[in-house]
């Protein structure tokens, strides 16, 4: 078998984890825990291997002609347009797949230790194989229809691990929102669809290039523009970044998995499938580079100041893929692929390794009750120290090549506002990365001060109604925040959940798979070395993004964005050092909270964007569709039906009146009638 | 001339009512029995001719033609096409479906349910298949007899209310349609000589006047836009929807309100060409306000039945904008979206009366936290929810994308403003399945047993099928095709309308781009 038979069999990779999905789905219970963990997880295993062999078929062919097509089988014909079920393999997709593969499996290899003891254990891991085979599906697709399938089939696995924990009001409304804002999105994606139907016919990825060439330049426009709109959802770009925070309401693995590592670069895979149109329209790049670049900073600003550890994760997920958007704006979209993979890597490891901070301290994500857990949790602390100098963007690790990669691309592509923009952001990460391991693991022990402090009730941040826990008459030791683990800014500081205990380090089966990444995290930059032919990933790509007109920056462009990208990691690794090495003296006061007010409050609130949106629809909003239904629908429209109805009756009871059985009144009648067709039919002859 | 397939189809379920009304009313094994072997005769009918249907014919197919009323040129004449093969496959497979899933809820006058029922299926099958015009005026209003008195016989509280508001309102139409039919048939009298209700012979003849075309393609438009129901004449679905009985909604859903889009694709379109092209932009906007206004009342119920009720509104929007973008692609959806909407509302529509018979409640506010107590059910449910929103890999996209492509070819402000109802299809079922579903379990709720084995095969056929045809609807839009496309070829022969799909620009566009593919290809071969 030759490489191009092997790779007509590309796939066989998403059918994998599908197959798994249906068994646990169908026969997960009997399977029962930890089978069927494993079982997803060999599916996993199975599906990277899988990935490995594509690669070296892939690499086996010579570099300009590693493109293989497979059409499997027609999906919708209809009249003159036709869209089949196949597969593409190119650098493109086998990078994602091994991304998907790999770095699924580490999370699924974690999940089988950290959801041990759950009554949903076979079910959360039908999902998980479920997610793979979506977001699989999404990447080896030859057509922007069939990545639609999987785009939406993602989403849905991702609304079904958000609201995992359904019994609780939060997750299952946090759930539900992601859907809805992915689907605002979606719509872009479908428009876009529509529009290329309109002007040339067929959704296939290879005729991108060539229809490029010929469509107008407003039309390419459009359709990267509208493109961008479901990237916009799905990579939780500004405006639509706003379902992401409260995906945390998850468990913690799926956070790491689909809400950093994953499904969040769908919109980037999109994106760099969509390039020709960007390389003609300068318009569409130029918005797609702004967005990226103030979604960049504008989320760095909110991490800043958030008190629990998963959404000061999340809000960094968001800067971090506007870098990636910027970097696709510019025309690096080798360096957003770049930046996608290192994020994966160090995102993956901080997000595991929060998980197990979290798992170890009683279910707490509150950073203002941790503290000096690097005794408590040596390992994870580690392992989460490497990833913080990879996202910081300190040399040498992963974060540090591929931020600068694009840094040094904008400013080589003279685009010098996003690369200020870029630059003030890297500023940012570094600061709220270095005060969160800080926060956790170093300074003072804050934990038992906690544990003294009295339960404080919770009130219900932005769900929609009243929750009916203790309805049911649930265990008497009730925990008010059990139900509530998401700490929001501007909440007083937990209790501590640790009852006494100490905090404690996770099992071995959590800490490899943190480990594994906390050294990709640190070697990954060695996948793409700026040094003469040691970029091996840009190589690789290159083929995909023919015709890219990519610009060579010079030594002294690399060295000047380079070095002062550098600087300003440093300056924000001093100033949170400055602020946060020490610890927090109470866990109720956060200098830097306390003195950038009242600048704090709004950037901690992220700018109200969300809560204005959500007092929009639960007020204006629900005002409106109340009224449609309760007085537009109920009293007008079906008011007129039943006027109507009633008009009839009336107009019959008043014409029975008539047949009251009096002789006379008929006669009457009658005469009055005749006399009525004898002068019609006089008037009518007459004429 | 063969076996009479589609007669047979037509009248198995009658010999059927009429037996089972015959028999002695205790007898309700027997009839229930009966039921079933005369719905399921009916199906394998269907299924046979499902099996010898011809793919690639573009005309109609097992035409039966018999005098009927000599006098007035009324002739008995069947025969199927790929718009309407479908509708009486899907019939044929919902009525056992729905006698199944009445087994528990329907406990009184067991015999004369199932007489109406299969009374019911007899007018159905006679309004997708018959090709007379009269014969199709006579079966559309055969079919409100049995709905009444299923409705009025086994329905909820204001059932009385809910039973009048439908023959009334949909009677209405019907008088709209009947003169006219009978207008048409004698224009047509007076032109040729002729008396005749064809509606092949009627299709070949024009020579309307254009002002009397107009005219009566409003009097067909008021009983299918009654019947399909357009905005605003959709008032009448959530009413009777909340007070029939299961397998009436099922049905009412599945096939009844499928009608309208028929008519105006079997008839509105053959027989007033020019009418139709002059006033497809009403009908499209008509359909679009439909598409977001059901969508937003929808999401306001606070009665789970009746979300479903107002989401039929918005999908029937999704079928009558992609009638009337007059392309192929879009009337290859809306018809496959008839297809597939009995699928998922119906397996909605089943799930929704299954938890009706546990708690005997419909209101959302008085459910919450099933999914602790009934697994398999939340988890059917999710199924018939996303497809029923519309998720890729289930039919319900394929028909909606198709629809939406169309409409977008015709005129693209009706496609961008619709293609907002995705949104709110996301809204108005994750919002009541939210607080349906989610939560802690309280009340009765806590009590509620899972679904037993017969009710999961009652749902499962529905949605196996429905993800079957999302992934691979080619067997069904190969058979749709060649009718979809007659239609809009029609159109071109008779009216100056050009289908956009054909557009010169656009063509010389995709050819372009086929060229430079392959020659993108070839180059990537050699190497």
């Amino acid at each position: 078998m030759n490489a191009r038979d092997i790779l007509d069999y590309l796939g066989i990779i998403p059918l994998l984890p599908l197959a798994g999905a249906v068994i646990l789905l169908l026969a997960g219970r009997r399977i029962g825990e930890p089978r069927a963990g494993w079982l997803a997880t060999g599916m996993m295993a199975l599906a990277f291997l899988g990935s490995v062999v594509a690669l070296f078929a892939l690499l086996s062919l010579p570099a300009d002609g590693r493109l293989q097509v497979n059409q499997v089988f027609t999906w919708i014909p209809a009249g003159t347009f036709s869209v089949g079920m196949g597969t593409q393999a190119d650098p493109l997709s086998v990078t994602w797949l091994l991304l998907v593969t790999g770095v699924g499996l580490c999370i699924h290899l974690y999940s089988i230790a950290y959801m041990h003891g759950d009554p949903l254990f076979s079910r959360f891991f039908a999902y998980l194989n479920l997610f793979a085979a979506s977001m699989l599906i999404l990447v080896v697709a030859d057509n922007l229809l069939m990545t639609f399938l999987g785009w939406e089939g993602v989403g849905l696995c991702s609304y079904l691990l958000i609201s995992f924990w359904y019994r609780r009001n939060d997750a299952a409304t946090a759930g539900k929102k992601a859907f809805v804002t992915n689907r605002v999105g979606d719509v872009g994606f479908l428009l876009a669809m529509f529009l290329i139907i309109a002007t040339y016919g067929t959704l296939e990825y290879t005729a991108m290039a060539p229809a490029a060439e010929i469509i107008s330049a407003g039309t390419a426009t459009a359709i990267a523009l509208l493109l961008m709109v479901g990237a916009m959802g799905k990579s939780a770009q500004l405006p639509l970044h706003l379902w992401l925070t409260d995906a945390m309401e998850g468990p913690t693995p799926v956070s790491a998995l689909i809400h950093a590592a994953t499904m969040v670069t769908a919109g980037v895979f999109l994106m760099c499938r969509a390039y020709p149109f960007l390389e003609v329209s300068h318009d569409a790049s130029v918005v797609i580079m702004w967005i990226g670049a103030i979604t960049a900073l504008l989320a760095g600003t909110v991490a800043v100041v958030q008190p629990d550890i998963k959404r000061a994760l999340a809000y960094s997920t968001i800067s971090q893929l506007g870098y990636m958007f910027l970097a696709i704006g510019v025309g690096g979209y080798e360096a957003a692929v770049f930046m996608v993979l290192c994020h994966a890597f160090y995102k993956g490891c901080l997000f595991l390794g929060a998980g197990s901070v979290i798992h170890g301290n009683g279910d707490n994500q509150d950073m203002r009750i941790m503290g000096r857990y690097r005794k408590f949790l040596p390992v994870t602390a580690f392992a989460m120290v490497i990833a913080w100098l990879a996202i910081a963007g300190i040399p040498p690790f992963a974060g540090f090549w591929a931020k600068d990669e694009i840094l040094v691309e904008a400013y080589a592509h003279g685009d010098y506002g996003v690369w200020i923009v870029g630059t003030v952001a890297a500023l940012l990460t570094a600061v709220y990365m270095t005060r969160l391991i800080f926060l956790t693991f170093f300074g003072n022990a804050r934990y038992e001060a906690a544990d003294a402090a009295p339960a404080v009730p919770v009130v219900s941040g932005g769900s929609d109604e009243g929750d009916p826990a203790d309805a049911d008459g649930h265990d008497g030791d009730e925990d008010p925040f059990e139900d509530h683990p998401t700490v929001v800014f501007g909440e007083p500081p937990r209790p501590s959940r640790l009852h006494g205990h100490r905090p404690h380090e996770s099992p071995v089966l959590m800490l490899v798979p943190i480990l594994v990444l906390a050294g990709l995290s640190a070697v990954g930059g060695l996948l793409n070395l700026p040094f003469g032919k040691l970029d091996f990933l840009h190589q690789f790509l290159e083929p995909v993004f023919e015709g890219a007109k990519g610009v060579k920056a010079t030594t002294a462009q690399k060295l000047t964005a380079e070095g002062l990208s550098v600087l300003m990691a440093l300056i924000g690794v001093s100033i949170a050092l400055l602020v946060y090495r020490r610890g927090l003296r109470s866990p109720d006061r956060d200098p830097l909270v306390d003195r950038l007010r009242p600048v704090s409050t709004l950037t901690g609130n992220a700018y109200y964007w969300d809560a204005g949106v959500t007092r929009f629809v639960g007020g204006p909003g629900e005002r409106g569709a109340s009224w449609l239904n309760r007085v537009f629908d109920a009293r007008i429209i079906d008011g007129a039906v039943n006027g109507t109805a009633w008009l009839f009756q009336w107009a019959g009871r008043a014409a029975s009146r008539v047949q009251d059985g009096y002789v006379r009144r008929y006669a009457l009648g009658i005469l009055l009638g005749t006399v009525a067709v004898l002068g019609f039919v006089l008037l009518w002859a007459g004429r | 001339m063969g076996f009479p397939l589609l007669l047979a189809i037509i009248v198995t379920p009658l010999v059927g009512a009429v037996v089972v009304a015959l028999l002695p009313a205790a007898r309700t094994e027997v009839a229930k029995a009966l039921g079933y072997a005369f719905t399921g005769a009916t199906a394998g009918l269907c299924g046979y001719l499902l099996w010898h249907f011809q793919a690639g014919d573009r005309g109609f197919q097992f035409v039966y033609d018999q005098p009927w009323i000599p006098g007035l040129g009324v002739r008995f004449t069947l025969g199927v096409d790929g718009i309407s093969l479908f509708m009486v496959v899907v019939t044929g497979l919902l009525f056992p479906l729905g006698l199944l899933a009445s087994e528990k809820y329907i406990t009184h006058r067991v015999k004369a349910y199932v007489a109406w029922f299969l009374l019911l299926e007899t007018a159905i099958m006679g309004i997708f298949l018959t090709l007379d015009l009269i014969a199709f005026f006579v079966f559309w209003e055969l079919l409100l007899v049995p709905m009444y008195f299923l409705i009025l016989g086994w329905g909820s509280a204001r059932r009385k209310y809910a039973a009048t508001k439908f023959f009334i309102y949909t009677g209405l139409g019907s008088a709209f349609l009947l003169a006219s039919t009978l207008v048409l048939g004698f224009l047509h009298q007076a032109d040729t000589g002729v008396l005749t209700f064809d509606f092949r012979t009627l299709a070949d003849w024009n020579g309307l006047s254009g002002s009397a075309e107009v005219l009566l393609f409003v009097g067909f438009m008021a009983a299918f836009a009654i019947k399909a129901p357009l905005f605003p004449f959709h008032t009448w679905l959530p009413d009777v929807h909340t007070e029939a009985p299961t397998a009436g909604s099922v049905v009412l859903a599945g096939v009844i309100i499928k009608m309208g889009a028929y008519g105006f694709v079997r008839f509105s379109f053959e027989l007033f060409p020019q009418a139709s092209v002059d006033l497809a932009p009403i009908l499209l906007v008509l359909a679009v306000v439909g598409i977001i206004y059901g969508a937003v009342v929808a999401a306001m119920q606070t009665d789970l039945k009746r979300v479903i009720a107002y989401s039929s509104v918005a999908h029937m929007g999704f079928v009558i904008l992609g009638i009337f973008s007059l392309t192929v692609i879009g009337i290859d959806g809306a018809v496959f979206t008839m297809v597939s909407h009995p699928l998922t509302t119906g397996a909605l529509f089943l799930l929704v009366g299954m938890i009706y018979e546990r708690l005997h409640t419909r209101e959302i506010g008085e459910m919450g936290g099933m999914w602790n107590v009934a697994p398999v059910l939340t988890g059917l449910f999710i199924a018939a929810m996303f497809a029923g929103i519309g998720l890729p890999g289930f039919s319900g996209f394929v028909g909606e994308f198709l629809s939406l492509a169309g409409a977008f070819l015709y005129d693209r402000p009706f496609a961008i403003v619709a293609a907002l109802g995705v949104i709110f299809a996301a809204v108005y079922m994750l919002w009541p399945f939210k607080r349906a579903f989610a939560g802690r379990a309280s009340g009765a709720v806590v009590r509620m047993k899972d679904l037993d084995l017969r009710e999961i095969v009652v749902v499962v056929p529905l949605l196996a099928l429905s993800l079957f045809l999302g992934l691979y609807p080619k067997p069904v839009l190969d058979r749709i095709e060649p009718a979809a496309d007659r239609a809009v070829r029609n159109f071109e022969r008779k009216t100056d309308y050009r289908s956009p799909e054909e557009s010169r620009d656009r063509r010389d566009t995709e050819r372009r781009v086929e060229r430079e593919q392959r020659r993108a290809e070839a180059r990537e071969g050699e190497k």
